[in-house]
């Protein structure tokens, strides 16, 4: 509960710069903000979206609390370690709140060498202690949610027994523990070369700035799926429940999870197909980057087979998980796009690929984590939420993210780059969309922030199993117990023992 | 751009270009028809049976190995026919042909430096002959930067401290906009310019235009006097370093086994680390020129050296 | 419904056997990004990373690479002990403590020689004090938490703290195992 309240307040600073960096590419001009507070807003949105929301929002925040519940266990393996990695997350926000006051950074998410290292003049080496202590947040998390997953299950609860939800995050922990070190260790190299004026990425100083690139998104790319994954595993849980059936093809979609997390290691050279690496790595790339969408499209596929001779409710968490299945087919074969290799030279750098990550982490990870506050908003705070103000939120948002990425990918297409803050004046109708579209989105995320607030004191009260969902989760009280169970559950049967007939 | 162009058409105004349009045509109308498909779909399962409704809902499938591996293996095919021709696309940017005509482009804070083969030299703008291949060699003095034509559909990185190339013919005439695609600090926004597409006799016109200098090759071979390179690396010297007549694009044995064609990158790196890649049977003795030669220096050192071909016009 | 007994001993002891293999998988990436530049930048100029490791201190590397391999032999038979393994623990300490001693003479005679070095020289040198350094600091940590099995009364017999322990402190020793080959016999090998 505390990831809750400080991934939500990061959450709203980061849409708070997105607001901003929209308003100014409301007109060709640069006429808001100039270009270096340009910069530095892009840079402090994409830092706090990635590292401080996206990256911990479900597996922290849902993750925590459903996992022990999921495998029927009384807590998480190591407890304390849990509060540890809350208090990292809050030491690096504070560095990052720092980086801010400090006069804010403008080097992009990205810290690209030789800029980062040698040529910027923004707090770089604050922000950069803010990423790579949040770094050893994720880590922590997802050694608790590992060794939860291997030690607690509850007996009869075998590995092809495991929700979905349980899947997703073990393979996101995964990636986690394998993959944020990378980073952070890269990061050390970028603050010592900094520092030092010595270093291995600097070409003037005998080092090579595409090995940044290299181990930057070797990282980077893995971290999409640690944004996305855990989403699918929300989509999978709230789609059965209401169609009132089991998951069509439970298996395939567990192997999907462990493809993409796997697969998902190999491809990210596909980040640098104009950076000026060698030509067969390209190539190599590109084919790895068709392979890690199939297991995707077979997701895809699953759901909407879930669907089949079901019986459906749109309840707001339905509505969340359809749209993400929406959203994330539009952004997924956009990745299509980019990962012909031809298409991604021109493509690259500009608001085709804005629009492409934004459908999938903002389309993806946003839609199922708002989705998944809501279905278990019942479980987590023990009163229901107004599905009327519910179902409207999950509108306006839809629309509002559409009305704002969709415009994207035809200004990508015509060649705006990313990260300008003027631009060609043809190209401003397209933008004036994408504009309003922020507003409304803004507008959309505020609505679920006021009547959750709002049910949190005067919601009814939930029953245990408002939804008469199946998984282990519901069978305790709303809000659980301390030690979650009364007695630890025996399993017996596989999740989602949904009919449709009842 | 031209201010005339329609909102929705890019112009195409290089072989590459319609190229890549007609791949993106074609990824389009597939993944198009697949996601309306999907939609479709999903619109139709949501209607037939919402809660309520009178549909058929008997014995749901709860799993299917054959239609699992239908929707494995029909995406695997499609996928492995876009990235072959996406492959066989991305191939032509990097390989030039042979009468190609080399630009060097250097970028620096906040701008784009241009070098013709005649000494011609211009800033955030380029020009170019339409009908004839071209090469654009890019580096930078500072950060990374990208060199991005939208209606050529290419675009290239410009690291510091390598060179890296692009290969395109210009078709259409006309005006077209030049971009940094990469972030490089304060201006990136604004650093850019305009590519002119010209008919070959006006572009010959334009580069006789304008401060008339030595060549590129000459004033590499100025540098390579000046710098000393000539003291040893003459065929009357004393000191033993290689023959340079003819370098450019010879295979070259290295003294620890390797060999390499002596291409732009190579000559390049043998100017600044000379020690790193010996040739076979010299003594490692070439000082380091790192420091003392711009990138402008280096592309008109390499022009030189390039124009060193038997029978080719030597700058001497 | 059955209760069953999760606060076991046992049951702890596996838990903390596989959080410690798995955080010893993200020590393993951790260093990751240091090997990678380490092969690349020798790739990119081997000979100044060659002329480089001429001015290591031969010797003291390879004193240190015993001392540290001893202490993980004492470290061993504190694991595998069953009783009155303070002897072996506080060994351990001991030339944990030397290593770093050594080290520590080691730093303080290169400044000079580094302060000379010039471009990929000095990328050699970064890389070296980032790798040994990074090493001196995951070991520090071993110190410590040797340090506390021995005033604890983990140290009066082997147990799970001991056993996990010396997982880390086996993980640190294999490490140098590889930088040691990698700064101080390059030399040898490259001619």
């Amino acid at each position: 509960m505390l990831y809750a309240a400080a991934i939500t307040t990061f959450f709203f600073v980061g849409g708070a710069a997105a607001t901003l960096i929209r308003l100014e590419l409301a007109t060709p001009a640069s006429d808001l903000v100039s270009a270096e507070t340009y910069n530095k807003l892009f840079t402090i949105h994409g830092v706090i979206m990635v590292w401080f929301f996206l990256i911990p929002s479900i597996p922290a925040v849902l993750g925590n609390f459903l996992v022990p519940l999921m495998v029927g266990a009384k807590d998480m393996a190591f407890p304390r370690l849990n509060l540890a990695s809350w208090y990292l997350y809050v030491l690096g926000g504070i560095f990052t709140v720092a980086t801010l006051l400090a006069g804010g950074v403008d080097t992009g998410w990205t810290f690209y060498t030789p800029y980062s290292t040698m040529f910027s003049n923004g707090a770089v080496l604050l922000a950069v202690c803010g990423v790579f202590v949040v770094g050893f947040s994720s880590i922590l998390t997802g050694l608790n949610i590992i060794v939860t997953v291997h030690r607690l299950r509850a007996p009869g609860l075998t590995w092809f027994r495991l929700p979905l939800f349980v899947w997703a995050n073990y393979a996101t922990s995964l990636i986690l523990l394998l993959a944020t070190p990378v980073l952070a260790m890269t990061l050390v190299l970028v603050a010592l070369e900094r520092f030092f004026y010595v270093g291995v990425f600097d070409p003037s100083r005998g080092g090579d700035p595409l090995l940044f690139q290299h181990l930057f998104w070797f990282y980077s790319h893995p971290a999409v799926y640690i944004m996305v994954l855990p989403a699918m595993g929300v989509a999978s849980e709230i789609i059965p429940c209401f169609a009132r059936r089991p998951v069509f093809g439970y298996r395939f979609m567990a192997y999907a999870i462990l493809a993409i997390a796997s697969i998902g290691f190999l491809v990210w050279g596909h980040h640098m197909f104009v950076s000026g690496q060698s030509l067969y790595a390209g190539l190599v790339f590109s084919l790895l980057s068709f392979l890690v969408a199939i297991p995707s499209a077979i997701k895809v596929f699953n759901w909407t087979a879930t669907l089949y001779k079901g019986s459906i409710t749109f309840s707001a968490p339905m509505l969340y998980a359809l749209g993400f299945v929406g959203l994330f087919t539009i952004g997924g074969m956009t990745g299509l796009f980019l990962a012909s290799i031809a298409l991604d030279v021109h493509l690259t750098d500009t608001y085709f690929v804005i629009a492409h990550f934004h459908y999938i982490m903002v389309g993806g990870s946003v839609m199922c984590y708002l989705g998944g506050i809501h279905f278990w908003w019942p479980k987590i705070s023990g009163r229901m939420y107004p599905e009327g103000w519910g179902r409207a939120g999950a509108l306006l948002i839809f629309f509002g993210f559409n009305l704002t990425f969709f415009p994207q990918y035809l200004l990508g297409w015509l060649g705006m780059p990313r990260r300008y803050h003027e631009y060609p004046p043809e190209l401003q109708l397209l933008n004036v969309f994408s504009s309003a579209g922020a507003v409304v989105l803004a507008l959309g995320y505020l609505l679920p922030l006021g009547y959750l607030g709002w049910s949190l004191f005067f919601g009814r009260k939930a029953p245990d199993n408002p939804w008469g969902a199946t998984g282990l989760e519901w069978q305790t009280a709303s809000p659980p117990p301390k030690h979650n169970f009364r007695d630890i559950p025996e399993v017996h049967a596989g999740p989602y023992g949904y009919d449709p007939a009842r | 751009m031209n201010a005339t162009t329609p909102l929705w058409a890019l112009p195409a105004a290089s072989d590459t270009a319609s190229r890549v349009d007609a791949l993106f045509l074609v990824v389009l109308a597939v993944t198009g028809a697949v996601t309306l498909a999907i939609f479709a779909v999903m619109a139709v399962f949501a209607i037939r049976y919402r809660r309520g409704s009178p549909a058929q809902r008997a014995s749901p499938p709860t799993q299917s190995r054959v239609v699992e591996l239908t929707w494995t293996f029909t995406p695997l095919a499609v996928f492995l026919c876009f990235f072959a021709w996406a492959a066989l696309v991305y191939g032509s940017f990097y390989r030039a042909d042979p009468a190609a005509m080399t630009i060097y482009v250097v970028g620096k804070q906040w701008m784009w430096k241009a070098q013709h083969a005649n000494g011609r030299r211009e800033i955030d703008e380029l020009h170019l002959p339409a009908g004839q291949p071209v090469r654009l060699v890019l580096s930078s003095e500072d950060v990374i930067h990208s060199f991005f034509v939208p209606a050529f559909r290419i675009k290239q990185d410009a690291v510091p401290g390598r060179y890296t190339a692009i290969s395109f013919t210009p078709t259409r005439p006309g005006v077209y906009r030049l971009h940094c695609a990469e972030y490089c600090g304060t201006d990136h926004a604004n650093m850019g310019g305009r590519v002119y597409v010209m008919q070959p006799a006006a572009f010959a016109q334009w580069l006789e235009q304008g401060p008339s200098g030595a060549s590129l090759a000459a004033q590499g071979f100025e540098l390579f006097r000046r710098l000393g390179c000539s003291g040893c690396h003459d065929a009357r010297s004393s000191v033993h370093a290689p023959e340079l007549d003819g370098v450019y694009g010879r295979t070259v044995h290295l003294a620890d086994g390797r060999t390499i064609v002596a291409d732009e990158p190579y000559l390049r790196d043998s100017i600044l680390l000379p020690k790193k890649d010996v040739v076979a049977g010299f003594e490692p003795i070439m000082p380091s020129f790192q420091g003392q030669v711009s990138e402008a220096d280096l592309s008109a050192l390499i022009s030189f050296l390039k124009s060193l071909q038997p029978g080719g016009p030597s700058g001497k | 419904m059955a209760t069953i007994p999760l606060a076991s001993a046992e049951a702890g002891a596996e838990r903390a056997r596989l959080g410690m293999w798995l955080f010893l998988a993200t020590e393993a990436m951790f260093f990751g990004p240091l090997f990678f530049g380490y092969v690349h930048s020798r790739l990119a100029d081997s000979a100044a990373f060659a002329s480089g490791s001429h001015h290591m201190h031969f010797w003291l590397g390879t004193i240190n690479t015993a001392v540290l391999l001893t202490s993980s032999f004492t470290m061993a038979i504190s694991v595998h002990g069953k009783e009155r393994i303070r002897g072996t623990l506080g060994l351990t300490f001991v030339l944990g403590a030397a290593f770093l001693l050594i080290k520590g003479y080691e730093y303080g005679s290169e400044i000079p020689e580094v302060l000379a070095a010039k471009g990929a020289e000095q990328v050699f040198y970064l890389l070296y004090f980032a790798m040994t350094g990074l090493h001196a600091i995951h070991l520090l940590i071993g110190l410590g938490l040797v340090a506390w099995l021995f005033l604890s009364a983990h140290g009066r017999r082997a147990g799970t703290p001991v056993e996990i322990v010396g997982l880390y402190w086996h993980f640190v020793d294999a490490v140098w195992l590889f930088l040691y080959p990698m700064f101080y016999l390059l030399e040898r090998y490259s001619a």
